[in-house]
């Protein structure tokens, strides 16, 4: 067995043995935990793929940013211990029998799949990220010129080129509204009106 | 060999979890692990196809970015919605959030 093989299922274990806690953990931090390793191995996972512009952004904007959001939001909602947030065995029962269903039609139409007719053995890097640069800002020579697999292998068709500004720029404003919209909703307000009034040194910000 | 359907494997893992991760937590923070479950799937799919087929190498690669920065922007509104309700109704329980029940 390869060092390659080896990695991957070290890796691909972690992963997937940290998504499975994710969902049987009961209490919620232990989740966020869980899920900061299964965020890390699917970076080690880009890595291993040669996508190491994906993994560093994997690891920066996820595990750095998602996660560290996911974790405020867990102890900005803390309540009461005590407080039952467990579901019954009836809907345990279902939410696993559905899952089980789900990745056996997933494993059987993965049986069934064709392997690219040149497909790589072994490591290999993907386009290093000036490329993905380029693509994103409209240079249509960056996309490959390479025959369209699908096609019957008799008849040479080249793949269209390409590119994605167009999407680029969509994501980048998506982003803006998201944000600001994000900073109008979680923006401080008055609680409700039953809470108990705050005095007038909080309301006013002054520190003690 | 590693092939193609090994991490296409891990993926549907990945997904599968997500989705019993959305069915199981009553916890809205919970819900929204599951979500960044399912989309960690998808993208690991993605950047499979993109080193396994050369021809879509920087397809998979620039569709993961786009996964990736959207992921990014769904957490941060789910949780200033999540943020929102707990204010207003003092719990995180997805199931008290009723009021639209027709």
């Amino acid at each position: 067995m390869s060092v390659y093989a080896v990695l991957f299922y070290v890796l691909a274990g972690l992963t997937a043995l940290s998504a499975v806690a994710v969902v049987l953990t009961t209490s919620i931090v232990r989740a966020a935990t869980w899920l900061l390793f299964t965020l890390a191995g699917t970076a080690g996972i880009f890595f291993l793929l040669g996508a190491d512009f994906l993994g560093a952004g994997q690891l920066l904007i996820y595990v750095g940013g998602t996660l560290v959001l996911v974790v405020f939001g867990v102890m900005l909602t803390t309540q009461d211990p005590r407080l039952n947030l467990q579901i019954g065995v009836a809907e345990w029962l279902i939410g696993l029998v559905t899952s089980l269903a789900l990745l056996g039609v997933l494993v059987v139409s993965l049986a069934g799949l064709q392997e690219p007719p040149d497909a790589p053995e072994g490591p290999r890097s993907l386009p290093p990220s000036r490329q993905l640069g380029a693509v994103l800002l409209g240079d249509t020579r960056a996309t490959p010129v390479a025959p369209l697999t699908g096609t019957p292998q008799l008849n040479y068709y080249a793949r269209v080129r390409v590119h994605y500004l167009l999407p680029f720029e969509l994501l980048s404003v998506h982003l803006l509204v998201v944000l600001i919209g994000a900073a109008y909703l979680a923006r401080a307000k008055r609680r409700r009106v039953d809470a108990q009034p705050p005095t007038s040194s909080s309301a006013q910000g002054v520190a003690p | 060999m590693i092939d193609l359907n090994a991490y296409l494997f891990l993926g549907a893992i990945l997904f599968t979890c997500g989705v019993c991760c959305l069915m199981t937590k009553r916890n809205a923070i919970g819900v929204l692990m599951g979500v960044e479950l399912i989309l960690n799937g998808a993208t690991i799919n993605f950047v499979a196809f993109a080193h396994f087929n050369p021809t879509f190498e920087i397809e998979g690669q620039i569709f993961a970015l786009f996964v990736i920065a959207l992921a990014a922007a769904e957490a941060a509104v789910a949780l200033a919605i999540a943020l929102n309700f707990y204010n207003n109704h003092d719990s995180i329980d997805v199931d008290r959030a009723e009021e639209l029940k027709g």
